[in-house]
């Protein structure tokens, strides 16, 4: 059996073309998560007992379901309700923006949690609303108590992106498929792609870790 | 939005069929990739926290090579680059002789995947026992082996239960990709059947009701567990 690396060479724009698709699949579902997130904490920790329910009802329906699940859910759903096609892409990051804001809300509760009850009351105290309390001084020092684990969530998801090869969507594990197949050459195209995703988590992780120092815990 | 409903498409044949057939391979690939992951995760777990530094760099080195690569490419390597790079005979035995492939490649590739995480959980449940308990071990005259064995591995699971369970949970979750390599599993059929039947709605429902209730039934299942295996008084649990 004979090794060519070199149909990694000859394919490598096509293979960074759906690397950046991964990433962008990332970057734009984790803030989307992100943001959707911190309303279903809050709402959770609100103390309205039916805002609370219904994001508890959320995050447990969407923790639930594996992800390929969902994303088939949208890939039949987005077009339907729309009306027409929309692309897959739309429909991965809807998919993806949705069950990830599950996992992260579980993230940003136990972060404005950590944050001490003093600091809510001596907000009132000043004269600030709710929403200002929020705003100025627990979710700033929630985020800042969460980046790291935030951040290793982050590594998570960019590893789930590969699951839209299930639908097709050109990221970077369909685009290391195309040419695995088109070339004949599995073993080099997937061994490159564990390399490759390989250094991308660890070296994400180790970051992860140095921050966790800095931070002193 | 115009859908025709037809609930019925569920409990017709041979859908009906397709759906049991699926929840079963669901069951099975979970639970067997289970036991894999629980035994080799607790013993690179444990691994991780031994005095001996070459063991532990290799049960490091384990963990950190299984995390940081996704599932999904570690199953094709499983299934695609393993049986070619292996001797010529164990690659042909696997790709003519082994019983079947798809479903034993998915079973072996979660369990190994999935035991880096239970060895995470196992390490901090092992890194949670106070030190005190370490040293009286060794003061009554115990072997390391002995230490391990009687106090640290058993004190260790039992702290551990709540994040073991949400690591079973998602077994079952992640046992989906096996349709990647074309196991038939819960997933597989629903999709299988909206491609049949354009009854998307009602086919992805069975499979997203079907997932609620295993994750409910384990979920009642591992709080007994929890409230036996729970030690009184001890507040640090795993992560």
């Amino acid at each position: 059996m004979t090794f060519d690396f070199g149909v990694i060479v000859d394919a490598l724009p096509f293979l960074i073309q759906g690397l950046g698709l991964s990433f962008l699949l990332t970057i734009l579902a984790a803030s989307g998560g992100i943001v959707l997130a911190v309303v279903l904490a809050l709402m959770r920790l609100s103390g309205y007992r039916s805002l609370s329910l219904i994001s508890a009802a959320y995050v447990n329906f969407f923790r639930s379901m594996p992800l390929i699940l969902v994303i088939f859910w949208f890939f039949f759903l987005v077009p339907l309700i729309i009306g027409r096609p929309v692309g897959g892409f739309y429909s991965a990051l809807i998919a993806f923006t949705l069950f990830e804001a599950a996992y992260y809300s579980e993230i940003i509760r136990a972060g404005i949690q950590s944050v001490s009850r003093g600091q809510i009351a001596a907000g009132y105290a000043t004269g600030l609303t709710y929403a200002q309390t929020m705003r100025f001084i627990v979710l700033p020092q929630a985020f800042r108590n969460m980046t790291p684990v935030l951040l290793t969530q982050g590594i998570v998801l960019f590893q789930d992106t590969s699951l839209v090869y299930v639908v097709a969507l050109r990221d970077f594990m369909t685009a290391t498929t195309i040419v695995a197949r088109n070339e004949g050459r599995l073993i080099e195209m997937y061994v490159f792609a564990a390399a490759v995703y390989f250094v991308i988590c660890f070296a994400g992780s180790l970051y992860v870790r140095r921050l966790q120092r800095k931070h002193g815990r | 939005m115009e859908y025709n409903w037809d609930w019925g498409v569920l409990f017709r044949e041979p859908y009906f069929g397709w759906i049991i057939d699926g929840i079963g391979w669901t069951v099975t690939v979970s639970i067997a990739a289970w036991i894999i992951a629980f035994t080799i995760g607790s013993v690179v777990g444990v691994a991780r926290t031994v005095p001996v530094r070459w063991v532990r760099s290799a049960a490091t080195v384990y963990v950190e090579l299984f995390r940081n690569i996704p599932l999904l490419v570690q199953l094709f390597l499983w299934y695609f680059v393993l049986p070619e790079v292996l001797p010529r005979e164990w690659g042909l035995w696997m790709k003519r002789e082994m019983p079947l492939p798809e479903v034993t490649t998915a079973i072996i590739g979660l369990g190994f995947y999935t035991a880096s995480r239970v060895a995470e959980q196992v390490r901090s449940g092992i890194e949670a026992i106070p030190r005190g308990q370490s040293m009286a071990g060794y003061a009554t005259g115990l072997t390391t082996v002995q230490l391990y064995r009687h106090i640290l591995v058993p004190v260790a699971y039992r702290l551990i239960v709540p994040p073991l369970t949400s690591e079973f949970l998602t077994i079952f979750k992640n046992s989906s990709l096996a349709l990647t390599i074309g196991v038939l599993e819960t997933t597989a059929r629903s999709r299988q059947i909206t491609e049949f039947t354009f009854q998307g709605f009602e086919a992805f429902t069975a499979a997203t009701v079907i997932y609620i209730v295993i994750t409910l039934t384990v979920t009642a299942f591992m709080t007994v567990v929890d409230e036996r295996a729970k030690i009184p008084g001890f507040i640090t649990g795993g992560r």
